[in-house]
């Protein structure tokens, strides 16, 4: 089975609420069920959470490892543990959530694979969004520089980044398959976080797509 | 202190017993209390200072429950001491329990001695203080005690629950035994259960409270005497598990007391000893000796998994209530694993849940010192607690 029979087109931007929001978390905010329970691991300050709970009416929760982002997003009104991620899931009971979001966080994660089979035993789907490590400005700068990228999205150097496990989308794609879970939908955005749009074969958006978002359910 | 100001406190402390200076309910035959040993207690009565307004939709009440050595006196002088109210930092105009949009209870404890029935109330079957005769108090006994005033105060429904260490205790208990009444809950620096090393520690405090021959049976109330050196023994006990190491050496280090060298004698010749033997002498002049055997005895018995099979997440199951769980890193009394335990189990019942560690080297007594961390946070949760509720939110 090819990957592009599993792509389907970007869902249509959402009309109201979402003004001033990220493009690329309307985007994963589109992907989700009015009214859904919804675990945003990593969830910074609550933007994704607070766009989720106005415009989709969602009961929005999340963890996140900084005290400054968790005293924020509860300032929102939201319900945000602090913990980390790579160890925290494994306290959360099977199928507590609709949804469990990764929004630019798996590159960050020590245990990338866990995170995703534990977001897939704790919520029904999953939605990742991460930095393609395969966009051709990164594979130009490798080619050409022969040094680790640093860009406008990526702008920490190889040191200090809390980037820790870059993957291509191809490279994604692979894991799904790996962990058995079914792939609803997959986005790949440009470097403004809109979706491309064009009806293109995966290779294609694993080379233009700068970031990828996908929308995984887990079988059975 | 001089010998005419310690017998001035202590009329003062005996005064407080049973007529406090604060407000105070009484509750006749008609209306006794049951507890859970299975005794029952009546008459008794609850003392409580209130803060702000009560709104006409009586909607804006928030209950601040104190912890083992505190007392109703959150935000006025002490009747005793003449300090300022314990939580200052938190209670106040604009401060985070704001009192010009929020109305503010607190209520002493059952077991206390501060105007609520505790062990150095009179007996009203003898007409001499209880002593060893009041019936042992729970947490739960406390929480159902200050359901009776919020009746009384005609609140229905409390818009939060606040309160650090057995004040957080009483927080889970609340949300437990009257979910439907409590909006938001904050237990700061607790636990769902009092651990074996904090029974051990509890037990020092009461064997040398009980050591001191002025206890003498715990009636030395009718001896006209207190057991101030063995109080004070606990206290300084206990103060050393409120502080960090961190905290300590930062206070004190080794520095030696108004001299440069060793002294080569047992007199306070340390700072750190000076400090906490002010700190014994200050507690036994406001605290009721049977008092600290009550109070640490119920924190002793908090186990709220216990009363639910022995799964902490019954105690919350179905739970409408928003909690904010707040620890510190450097509380080694009431670790950050305990609120975790808390936090897992509120997940698995599926409550709206939120936690912070906030990183501080101030230990367990944190939650009542000007942590920013700690007032920003409780801040931001009531404030969309607030807006949640309808109520006014910070102009």
């Amino acid at each position: 089975m090819s990957v592009a029979d599993n792509i389907i087109a970007a869902p249509a931007k959402p009309s109201s609420g979402t003004h001033g929001a990220r493009v690329d978390l309307i985007t994963v905010a589109g992907m989700i069920a009015p009214g859904a329970r919804v675990l945003d691991v990593g969830c910074g300050d609550g933007e994704l959470l607070r766009l989720l709970a106005e415009t989709r009416g969602a009961d929005a929760r999340g963890i996140e490892i900084s005290r400054e982002g968790v005293s924020a997003s509860m300032a929102k009104g939201l319900a945000v543990i602090q913990g980390d991620a790579d160890t925290d899931l494994a306290d959360y009971p099977d199928d507590a959530f609709d949804y469990v979001v990764l929004s630019q966080t798996l590159q960050a994660m020590r245990r990338p694979r866990w995170v995703i089979e534990q977001m897939l035993r704790i919520g029904r789907r999953g939605i990742v969004s991460f930095p393609n490590f395969g966009h051709w400005r990164i594979r130009a700068h490798l080619l050409v520089r022969g040094q680790m990228p640093v860009t406008e999205s990526l702008p920490d150097s190889w040191y200090d980044t809390p980037n820790i496990h870059f993957c291509t989308i191809r490279d994604f794609v692979e894991l799904v398959h790996e962990l058995d879970a079914e792939m609803e939908r997959a986005v790949a955005l440009d470097r403004y976080g809109r979706p491309v749009r064009v009806d293109v074969p995966w290779w294609f958006w694993n080379l233009f797509g700068e970031q990828g978002v996908f929308l995984l359910r887990r079988r059975g | 202190m001089t010998k005419h100001e310690k017998a001035k406190a202590f009329d003062l402390t005996r005064r407080e017993a049973d007529e406090p200076t604060s407000p105070v309910v009484r509750f006749g035959p008609e209306a006794p209390l049951k507890l859970v040993s299975g005794a029952v207690l009546a008459p008794w009565q609850c003392a409580y200072q209130t803060y702000g307004t009560l709104n006409a939709a009586r909607s804006n009440a928030i209950l601040i429950c104190h912890a083992l050595t505190g007392d109703q006196h959150v935000a006025n002088p002490h009747p005793v001491t003449g300090k300022l109210g314990w939580w200052q930092t938190m209670v106040g105009p604009g401060r985070p329990l704001d009192t010009d949009r929020f109305f503010i209870i607190c209520a002493n404890v059952l077991g206390g001695c501060m105007g609520t029935t505790g062990p150095s109330s009179t007996n009203p079957a003898t007409g001499k203080p209880w002593g060893l005769d009041l019936p042992v108090v729970t947490i739960h006994d406390m929480v159902d005690a200050q359901a009776r005033l919020i009746d009384h105060l005609g609140i229905d429904t409390l818009f939060a629950v606040a309160g650090g260490s057995m004040g957080g205790m009483q927080v889970l208990q609340w949300a437990s035994s009257y979910p439907e009444r409590v909006f938001a809950a904050l237990p700061i620096a607790a636990a769902a259960r009092h651990s074996a090393q904090n029974i051990a520690f509890g037990e020092v405090g009461r064997q040398a409270v009980m050591a001191d021959p002025e206890w003498r049976g715990g009636h030395y109330l009718e001896a006209g005497t207190r057991p101030e050196k063995g109080l004070a023994v606990a206290r300084m006990g206990a103060h050393i598990t409120y502080l960090s190491e961190a905290a300590l050496h930062t206070k004190f280090g080794r520095r030696f007391q108004n001299r440069t060298a060793p002294g080569f004698h047992f007199d306070a010749d340390f700072q750190v000893e000076s400090y906490l033997r002010h700190q014994g002498l200050s507690f036994v002049e406001r605290f009721d000796a049977n008092s600290y055997l009550y109070v640490t005895r119920a924190m002793d018995y908090f186990d709220l998994a216990a009363d639910h099979g022995g799964v902490l997440a019954r105690a919350f199951q179905g739970s409408k209530t928003r909690f904010c769980v707040i620890s510190f890193t450097s509380d080694w009394l009431f670790p950050t694993a305990e609120s975790r335990q808390i936090v897992k189990a509120l997940n698995a019942a599926a409550a709206s849940v939120s936690f912070v560690e906030i990183e501080t080297d101030k230990g367990h007594d944190a939650f009542l010192l000007d942590v920013p961390a700690l007032t920003a946070t409780v801040r931001g949760f009531l404030d969309a607690a607030a807006k949640a509720r309808g109520l006014p939110v910070a102009s």
